[in-house]
């Protein structure tokens, strides 16, 4: 594989391969939808891959990403169904769209959509069945007049989750998003677009996944924009799980209509390069926001989380917990910006984030960033890096417990209280039994 | 049991026992009685194996083993235990969970098959009558929020259930109530047996009414400087250190 030495060639073999994308696509090229992608390439041919001297980016270099050229991701593969099984959630098998490279795969998902016209199905059959409904929400949220990997994103969009839940229903089952990415055979490059539409009054749950098989490098670079429309209630949980070939970028963009609620929470545990960009736009009155994340990397990961929580109009209420653990020479990057803009009085916003560092060479950097053009609101952050407890640890040991499983003990409790929120039980238990499994190995 | 020879340990480069000499056979309890800053703590805490206590020389030998060459863990695996003064609050971990982890860490050590959720939570149920532990307090992160009488039962409810060979007590007493510290005396009188011996460190004669004593030592400025029988402890209590500092220090600083 050849290797590129600067940002600007690296676009241009990512804007070379937009044509043949685009002669790939046949019939869907005349759609409205791809007259946005054409805007997007040109976008993206503007603004290039962001440098180490874009503000956004000063901590994360993206020079290993952008030396390799990354074939896009060419038609729908498929995997055994074993393959796929251990990556299931618990309780979710029925509930289950599953992507390959970011395409959707029919034989390997299962899900028999509820009565009531709730739709769960592929970007790709959307584009093609729901043109209404792609029309009004489809990059609608996510800048990508502003933000190069959404520009990138939105150019190579044809597949990833569709997910509408009509004004008055509640979907109980939560669906379960699983994206396998396949580099046993090679590299290549993925653009997973999701788009979650929540109708009036409804309820809608979403896990989505992200592993990986085989030990090519990849580049998966998602984009979920999800539109909250009056007292809906939105219960988001995002776990990226992939291997140490993977570069992942993940660019989530809320938009919240009045009462609504969005809890969403955030975690990342693989990847070599991962970039978070988690927006929540509270757009109306009385809208809560919730945004958990839980981080943790080893040897030479590095996992940056921007994080933005937009108060736009008054009365909202916002709460944001981030927690990490970094081993090794490992590197975290925190930014977190809550915007109270001037209309948006009686805002309430909170923020923590910790973080937790396991060895003398593991770094993290973290930022909060609040900016705040109201008067009458209430506001607080707090960060705190540290260690394990000392104590804490000796007094474990000093009950039979040996000392790696008391390091993992504690690290099990730091991360708690981020899991402790996850509101669907299964998925919850789930998570921790990975959880505590991943800390016994470290 | 026990056997401390000439022990000295520092502290932060300060030292602070400066030659201790103990012996305990297997089913006596011993008391340790002193004045704050003395190194009762100290004592403790060298003998559970914290990393921050500094062994300076001296030689501690545990059932003919040498106790200071053991992690942490493995002294609590052959038998030591120590009711800290202080119990850490750790946030987030079950008290249950982190009880039945250090149970079946101890009972695969020692050899013995490890106990399923509800084996342990019969034998839990019966030890937490012992002190009469509310049983609330199980399903709670380990001392998180307890009130200080609850931190103390929650210590010797543990010792109760991991059934140590030598058990050591820093200031059980301190926090409890007059109630409680009957109840938790008792529940220690249950426990005591020809093979299990017990080091109780006290500021009061009134636990020692309870727990009664084989031998009582008075530890100043990291040495012991007195032994004797429990009647040694009424002395304490009506006359103080005094007498026992002028004793041994007047013709050192005069
Ligand atoms: N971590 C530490 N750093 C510095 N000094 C310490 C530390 N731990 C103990 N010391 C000092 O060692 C001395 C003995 O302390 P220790 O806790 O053993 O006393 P004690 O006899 O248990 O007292 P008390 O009756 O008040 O519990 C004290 O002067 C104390 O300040
Ligand atoms: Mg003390």
């Amino acid at each position: 594989m050849k290797e590129f030495s600067n940002n600007v060639d690296i676009k241009d073999w990512y804007i070379s391969h937009f044509q043949a994308f685009e002669n790939s696509l046949n019939g869907s090229s005349k759609a409205p939808f791809h007259q946005i992608r054409r805007s997007a390439i040109a976008k993206f041919a503007d603004l290039g891959f962001p440098g180490r001297r874009d503000e956004e980016w000063k901590y994360t270099n993206l020079s290993p990403l952008l030396k390799h050229q990354f074939p896009v991701a060419a038609r729908p593969t498929s995997l055994p169904a074993e393959t796929v099984r251990q990556f299931v959630f618990k309780g979710l098998a029925e509930n289950l769209l599953v992507f390959v490279n970011g395409r959707y795969s029919r034989e390997l998902s299962n899900y028999r959509a509820p009565a009531n016209g709730v739709i769960v199905d592929s970007l790709g059959n959307a584009l093609k069945n729901r043109p209404e409904v792609i029309d009004r929400y489809l990059a609608k949220y996510a800048p990508f007049e502003k933000e190069s990997f959404v520009a990138l994103n939105t150019a190579f969009a044809v597949d990833g989750a569709f997910i509408y839940a009509p004004d008055n229903v509640a979907v109980e089952q939560p669906v379960h998003l699983l994206y396998i990415s396949d580099a046993s055979a090679g590299s290549h490059f993925a653009s997973p677009r999701n788009l979650i539409v929540a109708g009036r009054n409804s309820q809608v749950k979403i896990v989505e996944s992200y592993h990986g098989l085989g030990e090519n490098p990849y580049f998966n670079n998602v984009v979920t924009e999800a539109a909250v429309n009056e007292n809906a209630r939105v219960d988001h949980i995002r776990i990226q799980d992939e291997r140490l070939n993977a570069y992942h970028v993940y660019s989530l963009e809320t938009h919240q209509q009045q009462n609504s609620v969005y809890w969403m929470v955030n975690v990342d545990m693989g990847g070599a390069l991962v970039r978070n960009n988690l927006t929540l736009t509270l757009d109306a009155e009385n809208c809560e926001g919730h945004l958990l994340g839980f981080y943790m990397a080893n040897g030479k990961q590095h996992i940056d989380n921007h994080t933005a929580i937009d108060h736009a109009k008054p009365n909202c209420f916002s709460n944001e917990l981030y927690k990490g653990i970094l081993g090794g020479k490992a590197k975290g990057v925190f930014n977190g910006k809550i915007f109270v803009r001037r209309d948006a009085q009686k805002t309430n916003a909170y923020q923590n984030n910790k973080a937790l560092l396991l060895s003398e060479e593991a770094t993290i950097n973290s930022k909060p960033q609040l900016e705040i053009f109201a008067d009458d609101v209430k506001c607080s952050h707090g960060a705190t890096v540290g260690q394990l407890d000392n104590e804490a640890l000796f007094y474990l040991r000093s009950r039979g417990i040996p000392q790696e499983q008391a390091n993992s003990i504690l690290q099990y409790a730091f991360a708690s209280e981020v899991f402790g929120h996850i509101t669907i039980d299964s998925v919850r238990e789930h998570l921790e039994e990975i959880i505590e499994e991943r800390f016994a190995r470290l | 049991m026990l056997t401390i020879r000439d022990l000295k340990v520092s502290v932060e480069g300060n030292q602070i026992l400066k030659g201790v000499n103990l012996e305990i056979k297997a089913g006596e309890v011993h008391a340790i009685m002193g004045p704050n800053g003395s190194g009762k703590s100290t004592l403790a805490n060298a003998l559970a194996g914290r990393e921050d206590y500094q062994v300076d020389s001296g030689e501690v030998l545990y059932r003919g083993k040498n106790l200071l060459e053991m992690s942490p863990e493995d002294r609590a695996r052959e038998g030591v235990f120590l009711a800290f003064q202080y119990p850490v609050e750790i946030p987030g971990v079950s008290n249950a969970n982190f009880l039945k982890t250090a149970l079946n860490e101890i009972r695969e050590y020692r050899g013995l098959e490890k106990l399923d959720a509800m084996e342990f939570l019969t034998l839990v149920k019966e030890r937490m009558q012992l002190v009469e532990m509310d049983p609330k307090l199980l399903n709670r992160s380990v001392n998180e929020g307890f009130s200080g009488g609850e931190k103390k039962r929650n210590e010797i409810f543990q010792l109760a259930v991991l059934e140590p060979a030598l058990a050591i007590m820093d200031e059980t007493d301190s926090g409890l109530d007059i109630d409680a510290l009957k109840i938790v005396a008792n529940g220690v009188n249950k426990l005591r047996s020809k093979d299990r011996s017990f080091l109780v460190i006290t500021h009061y004669q009134r636990l020692l009414n309870y727990i009664v004593p084989d031998v009582v030592h008075v530890l100043v400025n990291g040495r012991i400087v007195e032994s004797g029988g429990k009647d040694l402890a009424l002395h304490l209590e009506e006359h103080g250190y005094d007498w026992i500092k002028n004793e041994r220090e007047a013709p050192v600083t005069m």
